[in-house]
This record gives structure tokens, sequence and C-alpha cells, in this order.
């Protein structure tokens, strides 16, 4: 058996609800962010933003800005070096436009001054000769023939003729044949739903300080999901090497994929090396919304048969998703995520991605699956419904399990989704009485997970305590988890270790805080890092009683004789081992490197009661429940919270959050007053029961949990909602103007 | 525009700066103090990131201007702990993980020290109507209710 793989064992710390490291910090005000830092001599660097959805820039004239008295550096994308890579390139284009301004909202130019006034007083100045061109912001129109093509020549060989330029690529998953499948069926409902684009909504701004030196070093602080990436993007556009940039990750007030990728970063490098100086870049809410990104917006059918004893015969989507105004690789998460939740004979889904005027696409927690799920579990409880049979019993009947041959190719080993529709289903809340005029949906979710690239150093103090050092900004508690893994695995308590985040330069690489990896990749590695630790250790005591490493084995948080063969010795502690350090060999540390694979799926299913106000149009959420499997939930707080912030998210979603457009192509609602998050009074308490069915790929487990619970609001709140008012809707949001409409009002 | 000297009081020390007319508290907070406590998510009183009080007043400092603080009593998050004694709300947050990113934490908990202070025994739906102009995106809420009325009882010594 790998040491990779899960044992069954009893925890000590793993499990404990205990204070964050980073709490003290957090609730005083002292932990510093991204707009928190300066540098001496710093300057305040601003972009100028296209007005127009599409235009073709003919020039920009600098002179006048440049001219003015504190102004220190201007650059535009002629700046930037040309690029061989499409991705560098689309991620350099997307913080600078070059020859188009592809959104509202595109950075054309950018400024650095000695001051905010004299910045935006510059911007002013600078002159840009734009010549508008027709631009589209919709999928369905985009994707037809005759629209206007954001971008010529991106398009994939897969994609077929006779389609717009702007589908830049095409996905196929599946099995079966769904026409013979869908021939066996008692009923089948085919519907066509669309879902707005929405933002994450962190409420941190992206901020950026880049100090860059005339020897050629760098250094860069800002707010993201991984400096490590951040590293590799701002190094390829600056035309540096990764050890002259030193990126720092500052504490991040939230992501949730947002941050996973670059717009003010390499802006604020540019500048700083032109200007000689220190730049500090912090977008406004307003740039957040117009520039940074948003979800896909969508457009989907969705077809499925089933036997009037709910056993699904044949599935079938086509989905069209648009990430912007360049490619984006989304749909195909969305299409294989698509019926994840069950055990299918005959299934397919079909993929394309679309070019519109809008800001490039970010991922945002479980990307692509909650647009297509909600679509999938919207069909599947009209089906319930037209049968009169239990939704869950149904999912149920239809469940993927351990051994099912998956809707995306791979056959799925321990899984979790019957555990959890078992739970749902005995919990109180799915038979507790309704009042008239209320209604109860469920949706499933599930989420992939990730795994990847992952370095831990772990440190043994002299005095006995722990530093463990990791690579991934903690959004949410995850240096707890790291901390209770390492202090499990050593045998040792919670509060003598700490955790912290590294800079790119004091660790190895890793892949971004994205894809619910960090808990269980980050964890693995720091579980591998503690056993070098432990060998090590074991080795010291060895050496002390002159006995073989062999004959030495951690129990408890020491080293003992491993037998009565071995000698007999009283326990050394890793305080003793780590006191006498110096003298049996020199400090004691542990370290692992990995690309972890082995990352296990998440399913939840969720339970919501909601009332539709038949005149306002307003839908309130009066009861939800979530059922999540974590696989081990490490710090179980925490694992909730992860529930319950996904599943306002996705109430966010299901209910009023929505990127509008104007005919003029311009973003209508780029400000929380109109780009409306759920606030605490418009929800109930979200109470949430974890279920735990170990990841075979992981020691103790783990599985990712931060997103799957933002998936199944969606068609939980539509379901409920068809059952509250009677009115089954296809869109999203379900925002009160689009009730009434449905209504009949 | 020619700067204007303030006088005031922040966390019950005397305080002196100067500041544009055009310049927010919010700023001067942030980039003259060097107080960052106070955050600002939206800049249009939108995200109550930035909540201070004002002569004991709940404001988001984004929306006051600099030169307001002249003669006035202002307290931010950094005046909230006495010394290395936390108060109530910021042990209960930390007890509750009722803060996952922790950036809106600092509003929130100005906000709700503030509601306690009006009232030490708010239903649930209080402290929702009260915590309504403060954003946060990652917990759902719940534990944030969780916390503030664990700490509401502590304070009421129940």
């Amino acid at each position: 058996m790998s040491l990779d793989e899960y044992r069954k064992r009893e925890f000590k710390q793993v499990g404990q609800r205990v204070r964050r490291p980073d709490g003290v910090d957090k609730v005083t005000g002292r932990a510093m962010y991204g707009a928190d830092a300066t540098a001496p001599g710093m300057l305040v660097g601003r972009i100028l933003r296209s007005p127009h959805a599409h235009a073709r820039i003919r020039g920009i004239d600098t002179s006048a800005a440049e001219a003015l008295k504190g102004v220190k550096a201007v650059l535009t994308g002629a700046d930037l070096p040309a690029q061989e890579d499409d991705f560098i390139r689309d991620v350099q284009d997307n913080c600078m436009a070059r020859d188009k301004a592809l959104y509202d909202g595109h950075a054309v130019a950018a400024v650095a001054a000695v001051d905010a006034a004299t910045a935006r007083a510059a911007l002013k100045l600078i002159k840009v000769d734009y010549e508008v061109l027709p631009h589209v912001t919709d999928v369905d129109v985009a994707i037809k023939p005759g629209a206007p093509v954001v971008q010529k020549g991106r398009s994939l060989e897969n994609v077929p003729a006779g389609m717009s330029e702007n589908v830049t690529s095409h996905c196929e998953f599946g099995h079966g044949d769904p026409a013979a499948g869908f021939a066996r069926a008692d009923h089948v409902v085919e519907r066509h739903f669309r879902t707005a684009a929405t933002h994450q909504g962190y409420i941190e701004p992206h901020a950026a300080l880049a100090s860059v030196t005339s020897d050629g070093k760098a250094e860069l602080w800002c707010c993201t999901q991984g400096q490590f990436f951040v590293r590799t993007l701002c190094a390829a556009i600056m035309g540096m090497e990764a050890s002259q940039l030193r990126v720092t990750a500052s504490e991040i007030g939230g992501g949730f994929g947002g941050k996973t990728t670059v717009f003010i970063e390499p802006v604020a490098l540019a500048l700083s090396r032109k200007a000689g100086r220190p730049v500090k870049i912090v977008m406004t809410r307003d740039e957040v919304f117009r520039a940074t990104g948003p979800t896909v917006h969508t457009s989907t059918d969705v077809k499925i048969g089933m036997t009037k004893d709910g056993r699904i015969t044949a599935a079938e989507a086509h989905l069209r998703y648009s990430g912007g105004a360049f490619p984006c690789g989304t749909v195909d998460m969305g299409a294989q995520a698509a019926f994840a939740a069950y055990d299918l004979e005959h299934v397919r889904t079909y993929g394309w991605n679309v070019l519109t005027n809008r800001p490039k696409e970010a991922a945002y927690r479980a990307p692509g699956a909650p647009q297509s799920i909600y679509a999938v579990e919207s069909v599947v409880d009209e089906l319930c419904q037209h049968f009169g049979l239990d939704p869950i019993d149904v999912r149920l009947k239809n469940a993927a399990r351990k051994g099912t041959k998956s809707s995306y190719g791979p056959t799925f080993p321990d899984i979790g989704l019957i555990a959890t529709l078992e739970a749902a289903k005995k919990h109180p809340h799915y038979s507790a009485p309704l009042q008239p005029g209320q209604g109860r949906g469920i949706s499933c979710g599930f989420w992939f997970n990730f795994g990847g690239n992952s370095c831990v150093s772990l440190n043994i103090n002299t005095d006995g305590t722990v530093g463990v050092t990791e690579g991934n900004p903690d959004i949410g508690g995850s240096r707890a988890s790291i901390s209770l893994m390492a202090a499990e695995e050593l045998g040792i308590e919670y509060d003598r270790v700490r955790t912290i985040v590294a800079d790119t330069s004091s660790l190895g690489y890793n892949d971004v805080t994205d894809g619910s990896r960090v808990t269980f990749a980050v964890g693995l590695a720091t579980i591998k890092a503690a056993r070098e630790a432990v060998r090590v250790m074991c080795g010291r005591a060895a050496k002390i009683w002159g006995i073989d490493a062999e004959a030495v084995e951690w129990k408890d948080g020491a080293a003992v004789p491993a037998g009565p063969n071995a000698g007999k010795f009283p326990p050394m502690s890793l305080a003793e081992i780590a006191a006498v350090s110096f003298e049996t060999g020199g400090p004691i540390a542990g370290h692992h490197e990995v690309n972890v694979d082995g990352a296990g799926v998440s399913f939840g299913v969720h339970i919501v009661d909601v009332e539709v106000d038949k005149e306002t149009g307003q839908t309130t959420v009066l009861r939800y429940t979530v059922f999540q499997d974590a696989g081990k939930a490490v710090h179980p707080s925490y694992v909730e919270g992860q529930m319950q912030g996904g599943a306002v998210q996705g109430i966010g979603w299901a209910l009023n959050e929505e990127y509008i457009y104007g005919a003029d192509g311009r973003l209508q609602n780029p400000g929380f007053l109109d780009y409306r998050v759920p606030v605490a009074s418009d929800l109930p308490m979200i109470d949430t029961v974890i279920l735990e069915i170990p990841n075979p790929g992981h020691p103790y487990g783990v599985r990712g949990v931060g997103e799957t619970g933002i998936v199944p609001p969606l068609a939980a709140i539509s379901n409920a909602v068809s059952r509250s008012a009677g009115i089954r809707l296809s869109e999203l949001p379900m925002s009160p103007p689009r009730v009434l409409k449905a209504l009949g009002g | 525009m020619k700067s204007i000297p303030v006088s005031t009081t922040i966390n019950g020390d005397a305080c002196e700066f100067l500041c544009a007319p055009d310049e927010t508290l919010l700023d001067a907070l942030r980039n003259r103090l060097g107080l960052t406590g106070a955050k600002e998510g939206c800049g249009t009183g939108d995200c109550g990131a930035c909540s201070v009080t004002l002569n004991g007043r709940l404001v988001c400092s984004c929306l006051v201007l600099g030169v307001e603080a002249e003669g006035a009593e202002i307290t931010t998050i950094e005046g909230m702990a006495d010394g290395d004694e936390l108060h109530p709300l910021q042990r209960h947050f930390i007890d509750h993980a009722a803060l996952q990113c922790g950036v809106c934490t600092p509003g929130i908990l100005v906000a709700a020290k503030a509601l306690l202070e009006k009232n030490p025994e708010p239903s649930d739906e209080e402290v929702r109507y009260w915590l309504a102009g403060n954003l946060c995106r990652c917990t759902g809420y719940d534990k944030i209710i969780r916390a503030v009325q664990a700490a509401a009882a502590e304070m009421r010594g129940a």
C-alpha cells in the first residue's frame, strides 16, 4: 500500500475546532492585505480604461500626461513585448490592450504619479484615438454567423465549419447511444436555459505594490491566490528571470478563483521599471467589476429521458459558454460536470466556447459546473414532477457510485453521493411541513477537486516547536488545517506548530490556491514532510541509544524502541530529540515536493425552502440545509464555513446577481449597489451536515470542500420556486422582475 | 488644493493630521495615519468594510471627509481591544470561525460593537438588519450572527 493512500485511524488533532493562527491579526486590524503595504518613495499607479465595448486603437497620445508635473511614468501596450505564446499573450493583452479594446473597461494606458490626484489628472490628459467597432455581448448572438467578430483567427481545428469565428473551441464527452436511450423513455423533457455572468465579489479589490530596481531585481507584493503563478506570468511579461522577481502574497481578502491570474501586477512592475521607483496600484470597485473576471454567461439545452419508475434512460446537453473576449476552457469543465451525479448508460455533452465583448473570464468556485448542473437538475426535477416521484428517491435510483463509469470518462472509486442523498432524505428538514405558498427544492452538486504541485518545509525547532512553511495563500483557515495535520502526524499539540505562507524565493513552486486543492494536496505534502522529519528524529534517537535506525519507531510524539529486541530505552520525545539536535547531527527538518494526484471528487445535496411573493416577485429563502462529503473534515468549523459561503454565493446567483449590459455594450451595474450580493438580512441560518466518506487518495481521507457548495443552490432554489409559485423559470437570476414576468404580471 | 490641519481624537489619543479638502476620512486614516485596519471595499458606502465610529455614530469612513474629523472622537478597529485583552466580540469571532478571509471583519466588528452598545440583547433578525450594510462574501453570515450573539450573551453576563 502506498503511503499516499488512506488508512483508517483515530485522530487526536485533526477534527478539533482550534483557533486559527492568523485570527488575532485579523480581528485587530493588524493583518496586512494587498492595499495595506507601502514602500519608501512610492508612486500611485492608475489605469485608463476603454469606454467602448469594441474599438480599434488608432493611436494614443501620452505627451500631455507625460508633461504634467508629478507624473513619473506613462505606459501603453506598446511598452510591453510581443509574446509568442497564446496563453501569455492573452494574459498580457487583458492587462493592457494592444491594438484593440475588447470590452468596456479594458485597460489602454497607465500612469504613475506622486499622488492620486496627479495620477487622475494625468489620465484625463491621455488622448486615445478610437475607431469604434460593432460589438456583441450575448453568447447566443455571438455564436451566429455574421455576428461581429471579437478576435479573428482564434478558432481551434475542432470547431465545425460554418460557425461564427467567435466560436473558439468545441468539446464532447460521454458514452453509449443517447438516441437509443431516449427511445426507451416513458417521457422526455428538453429545455433551454440561460445563466447570467456573475462576479466572485471578493470584498478586497485587487492591489499590487511593485518595486523594480536598476540592477534588474524586483519585489512584488500583491493579493493573489498564487504567488508562484503570478511570478510565472509577470516574469514572462516583463522578460525577467524567475529568480530576479520575488512575489509575496499579502493576506487575501477573498478570491473564489478571481485572484488566480494577473490584472494590475505586470502594469505596476512595468511602471516601476520605467519610473525607477516603487509603484502601488489599487483597483476601485468599478474597475473590479468592469475589468476582472466574471464567470462565463451561458446558454444551454438539456434533454433527459426517464421511465415512469424514475430511471434515466438517456441524457444529453449542449452548452454554449462565453468567457468574454478571450478563448476560455470553462465549457469543458461544465460539460464534464453536467451529469457527474448520475450512473448513465447513454450520455453525451457537447460544449462550445464563444467570444463576446466582455471581460476575460476568471475562475469562480467550481468554474463551469453550477451553470450546467443547474440546467440538468432543473430537468430532472421537472421529470420528478411529471411522474409524481420523490426527487431524492429518483436521484438515489440513478446515483453515481463506486464503479460507475462517469459521464466524463473515469470510473469512480469510493464516492459519497449515495450517503449524502440518504442523509438528506432522513434529515428533519426534508420532512418538515410547509405552509401554503412555500416550496421545497433539492439539487445535487459536484466538483472534481484538484491536487497539483505542492512543496512543504517543516522545521523542528530546538525548543520542541515546529515551523511549517507552505506556499499557498490562506483564504479560509488553511494555515490552521495544515498545522493540525502536521501536529497529528508528529504526535504533538496543535499549538506547538506554526504554519506560514512563504514568498516565491523561499520555497519551491506551488500551484495556485484553487480547485479546493490546498487542504488535500498541501496537507498531503505536509504529512509526508512530517514523516520525513520523523525518520530523521528516529535516526537521532537510534544514534543516542546506539542501536539501528530501523529499530526505532515513532509513537505518540516520541521515538521508542520498535520491539523488545531493540533494547530497553525510555521514549524520547520530539522536544528532547530537538534539544540535543546540534550534538547529534545538526538541525532537523523534513520537506516534501510532489505533484499530487488522487484528489477525491466531492458531492453535495442541498435542501431549500422558499416563498415567492406574487405581488413583488421577490423570493425569500426560509430554510437551507447543506449536505456534503468532506472525506475527512480537518477543521470542521472551516469546512462548514466553506459549505455555508458557497451556498450563499449560489443563492445570490440564483436570485439577484447578474452582469447587465446595455445596448451600447457597457456594463450597467459595476457596483455593489446595483450588483446585489446577499446581505445578512436576506438569509436564514445555513445548516450543515458534514459527511465523511474517506478519499482513498489521501492518508487521512481528505477531499477538497471549497467548491461543491456553490453548485446546488441554483437548481435547488429554482426547483423550490416552481413548487412555491407554480412557475418553472429557465433563466438566472430569478430576480423579481423576471419572476413577475413568469407569473404573467 | 491646500491641505487643511485637523485636530481630532482617535481611539482615545489626541491626533493631528493634514489632509486635502476632498480627502476621505478613510484615506486619511489609512494613508496619513497608518491605521489600515479599515478597508476600502467599494468607496461608495455599499460594503461597510471601512466602518468606524464618529462621535459614537457608526459611519462608512469612505463617505466622511477627513476634515469632518475636526474636534471629533473617532474609534477604529485598532482601538477595540484593551491592550492585549481582546474585546468579547473579537474573541468570539475567532472561536466561532466567524471570519474566513477576514477583510470584512474589522468593519463588521466595529458595526457589531456599535449595535451592542445600543441594544445589548438583539434578536437574530435585529443583528441581521443592523449588519445588512456590511458585506461578507465568505461566510454566508451564519457564523457571524452566532458570534455576535455569543459575545452579546457574555457581555450581558448571561
